[in-house]
């Protein structure tokens, strides 16, 4: 492997990468009178073949689908088609203007409107809104619709939002952004919310509830109607996190189980491509009563068949994004749905399914399974009894990993579980990859211990001291 | 098997025996029967690849994409040119197809492109430290708002009649469970008033929030508005177009605290608004209460450069309740884009794409003002966009451009009634003399 300077190193002055347009007008100084102008742009100067060099150089140091299995548990790090990039290209896509007249964009319009029914169905629920931009920006619209909701009825005391100890980080962030307080919910031993204790909880004060279901253990909430009804009853409304919709997409529907609203992660079950961290999308879908606070404005069909923004939303919670959130995202999403049909989707959460159980028992060989029972799209192992018997802790174990050309799984999450390995392996993945990913495992767990704790080995760099780089800042270059 | 589920029958069989499952239906035994599907979801069929492309591109074109005519639209989303370079490293599967970097060892690649991003940022606001992007450039300033009432502990925050109004409705809908009040000053000549600014500011605004160029394209007294703020114990929030950055001072300069910026502009394509990229900066006193993720450079075991995700202790992940922000995904594989354009034109190609926008909305200006009817709404300099007065109403004007394949200029009238019948035109570089001929030609057909 190969030391990359950062790009201003290769900087020389005087270089531009690319054949610049002729400045033929007047000077800056008579077209911009009386404006001062910046002296200095420090940025580098470097030849194309630089660029190209330099950022090919860096991909190769990087892990991603195209290159092995990823088994993040909760991230659903699927094989992303190659149509969804040729058709979100498409010049009648990218090459669109966020403000042209209803009139020029009618494809465009038309897809939305189309994607927000396909969504709606998919949820069981009455209207979607495409606006949020990513998950917890989804998560986000969702509580500010239930507040909305809340404060139309009179209901400003409701304040408090229930959230299970095992919920995604974001769920608490979210409700705490949007001015809720948390009240966590303890899991019981089954690895479900414990419905006691949210009858314990709910009261005139409480605004809802955040689910994910399955949760993040990997569990289905069999208990969600019961749950939904306690919540209901106090006067609170449900809201679901969609980040593990892949496990159900076409098998079962949050509108069917109690919850009023929840977001899609399009990212996730819908095959964007993750591009390093973004961008996603987070389409929120309610029922009926939540529908008239959606985010402003929406796309609606007209009765010549024309599509149009509709005026007026009086009730609506506002604008989430500048524009009309990630269309790029949606024309994705709109093709994964239209190109897998009901039955696609429905072999989706089969085989997702199908593929996590198929590793909990070959894993399960090897380490402890939190719940050991079936589980869902993605399982929690754990690595306490090799913590207490070689002192090969679950972050060994990820790093290992990568020497056997897999990225490590989601480690040390969910909080409730010890040296937690939350592995999902999605549909896309063949039996020969799970075969080869237990063997891996169990490789691992026959190794010298210290092997593993100076893990990895083969990659450009050794053990990474994240320590120091909160310590000693460097989040810029400066020399 | 339909879509993109590689198992054979086989296959499946194989692995339900060594499950011990039956069949396929048992795998979701977990799920009540009640809340199981009884049928198939009500949706079109499936389509092979070849119908999918065919059914995309119908609809894509039923659209008027801007490569068929000039756009003269800006408004916050730009037209500039896409090196050929950007999109092809884009596309690049280590880099498309991975995901967050979490783990620092496989993932050195993106984790570097971040912290060069973090620096070019840096570098073109004049700022001490920037995040790993945002969603857009709205909501970071909704952010930077949040940010600014979390450190002076203030809720009032002065917002110009100038700014974005999208970016004001994201502002308002963002803050609203943070008790945080928006107040706008209104506009004078197409300019945020500085004394009026100054009798509004007092020692419980947050933030005065100054955009530049500002919506109307005009540029703006930015350093007197920063002024303003911190005669008072507020913050100064810019909110620039970066390409304006390549010639006009940046906001470090004139002592923003907190800067922002939608960097769609740099080497991104419109996408009908979105993936955007949001930029985010701020001074370095601040970097502990700045949302978002941030890459650092640190060293491995054996003391070698190294580069990981930082200061995560004020992400939600970690802090949950307690975090300075509830952002997970943002837009890194934009980041990438704009890293890649920034690199690839530099010092020199920057300033002359930005010098040549310059000077095409110029010479558009000059010749639209010679069409009997338009005139310029305000005096004073602007960037790359202007308004002009119309003698018909805009949208009609649009129309009548649409049809010549046309992206007229953005519409005044809902937002700002005040201002009568007005557009704002925009210039990049990919509008030719040609194209600003044809436009005119146009114009005057309709007067």
């Amino acid at each position: 492997m190969f030391d990359e300077p950062t790009i201003f190193e290769r900087s020389r002055p005087g270089r531009c990468g690319i054949n610049l347009p002729e400045a033929d007008g007047a000077a800056l100084e008579t077209l911009l009178p009386g404006v001062a102008l910046r002296e200095n742009l420090p940025l580098p100067e470097v030849s194309e073949i630089d660029v190209v060099r330099h950022f090919t150089r860096l991909s190769q140091t990087n892990f991603g689908i195209d290159l092995g299995m990823y088994p993040l548990g909760s991230c659903t790090m699927k094989y992303n088609p190659r149509l969804h990039e040729r058709v979100a290209a498409l010049p009648g896509f990218a090459d669109l203007h966020p403000t042209q007249s209803a009139s020029t964009c009618q494809g465009a319009l038309r897809l939305l409107y189309e994607l927000q029914g396909y969504l709606a169905e998919i949820a069981g629920m009455d209207a979607v809104t495409l606006q949020p931009v990513a998950g917890a920006h989804g998560e986000m619209t969702g509580l500010l619709l239930i507040r909305a909701y809340m404060r139309h009825r009179g209901e400003t005391a409701r304040t408090q939002i229930l959230v299970p100890d095992s919920a995604h980080g974001t769920n608490p962030a979210t409700a705490s952004l949007v001015g809720f307080e948390i009240v966590k919910i303890p899991s019981n031993a089954r690895g479900r919310v414990d419905v006691d204790a949210v009858r314990a909880a709910v009261g005139e004060r409480t605004a809802g509830m955040m689910m994910t279901n399955p949760n993040t253990l990997g569990l289905f909430e069999d208990q969600i109607a019961e749950i939904a009804g306690i919540v209901h009853d106090a006067g609170g409304l449900m809201y679901g996190d969609g980040a593990n919709m892949n496990a159900i997409v076409g098998v079962a529907r949050p509108g069917d189980m109690g919850f009023d609203a929840m977001h899609f992660n399009l990212h996730k079950t819908f095959t964007t491509p993750h591009g390093g961290g973004g961008p996603g999308s987070g389409p929120v879908a309610v029922k009926a009563p939540l529908e008239p606070f959606l985010p402003a404005p929406r796309v609606q069909r007209l009765d010549d068949g024309t599509y149009d923004w509709d005026a007026g939303r009086p009730e609506s919670i506002g604008r989430m994004h500048a524009f009309n959130g990630n269309f790029g995202v949606l024309v994705r999403a709109y093709t994964y749905i239209r190109t897998l049909g009901p039955d696609g989707l429905k072999a989706v959460a089969q085989n997702s399914v199908l593929n996590a159980n198929y590793l909990r028992v070959g894993v399960g060989e090897k380490y402890q399974i939190a719940y050991p029972e079936p589980c869902m799209h993605e399982f929690v192992a754990s690595a306490t009894e090799q913590k207490k018997t070689t002192g090969v802790r679950t972050l060994d174990i990820g790093k290992r990993l990568m020497d056997y050309g897999y990225h490590p799984m989601t480690v040390y999450f969910p909080l409730i579980v010890p040296e937690a390995m939350m592995i999902e392996p999605t549909e896309t993945e063949t039996r020969e990859t799970l075969d080869e990913f237990v063997a891996a495992m169990h490789a691992i767990a026959a190794e010298d211990p210290e092997l593993v704790k100076s893990a990895p080995h083969t990659m450009p760099v050794k053990r990474v001291d994240e320590v120091r780089a909160a310590r000693v800042l460097d989040i810029a270059w400066e020399g | 098997m339909p879509g993109y589920v590689p198992h054979t029958p086989e296959d499946q069989r194989g692995m339900l025996d060594r499950i011990g499952i039956a069949a396929m239906d048992e795998l979701f035994a977990q799920i009540p029967g009640n809340l199981r599907l009884a049928a198939l979801l009500d949706l079109p069929h499936g389509l092979s690849e070849a119908e999918s492309v065919r059914h995309l591109e119908g609809i894509a074109r039923t659209n008027l994409d801007c490569g068929r005519g000039a756009c003269f639209r800006g408004a916050g989303v730009y037209r500039h040119f896409t090196p050929s370079v950007v999109p092809a490293i884009m596309a690049r599967g280590e880099f498309l197809t991975s995901y967050t970097p979490y783990q620092p060892e496989r993932s050195q690649g993106m984790l570097q492109t971040i912290y060069e991003f973090q620096s070019l940022v840096c570098r073109l606001l004049g700022m001490d430290a920037a995040n790993a992007s945002m969603y857009d450039g709205a909501t970071a300033l909704a952010e930077a708002v949040v940010m600014a009432s979390s450190i002076t502990g203030r809720k009032r925050v002065l917002i110009p009649a100038s700014l974005h109004p999208a970016y004001y409705d994201v502002c308002r809908t963002f803050v609203q469970g943070h008790g945080i009040c928006l107040e706008t000053v209104p506009q004078t000549n197409g300019l945020t008033d500085i004394d009026d600014t100054r009798k509004r500011c007092g020692n419980d605004v947050a933030a005065v929030v100054v955009p530049q160029p500002n919506y109307f394209g005009m540029i703006e007294d930015a350093s007197g508005l920063a002024s303003v703020a911190h005669e008072n114990g507020a913050l100064a929030i810019a909110v620039v177009n970066p390409m304006s950055m390549a010639l006009l001072p940046p906001p470090g300069e004139w002592k923003a605290d907190i800067a922002v910026a939608e960097g769609q502009a740099l080497g991104l394509p419109m996408n009908f608004g979105g993936p955007l990229v949001g930029l985010f900066t701020c001074r370095k006193e601040f970097v502990r209460q700045m949302p978002g993720r941030i890459v650092g450079g640190t060293v491995d075991s054996e003391g070698k450069r190294a580069y990981t995700l930082t200061l995560q202790t004020r992400e939600q992940h970690i802090r949950r309740e307690k975090a300075s922000s509830n952002i997970c995904s943002n837009e890194a594989l934009c980041a990438l884009g704009v890293t890649i354009y920034l690199s690839q034109l530099g010092k020199i190609g920057l300033r002359r794409v930005a010098e040549v926008s310059v000077q095409r909305a110029h010479e558009a200006f000059e010749a639209i003002r010679t069409v009997p009817g338009f005139e310029p709404l305000f005096d004073g300099p602007f960037f790359h966009e202007f308004p002009m007065r119309c003698p018909v109403p805009v949208a009609e004007i649009n129309t009548k451009l649409a049809e010549r394949g046309i992206i007229g200029p953005q519409d005044l009238g809902a937002d700002y009634p005040e201002l009568g019948n007005a557009g704002v035109f925009c210039c990049t570089e990919m509008i030719s003399h040609e194209d600003i001929a044809a436009l005119v030609a146009t114009l005057k057909e309709i007067r």
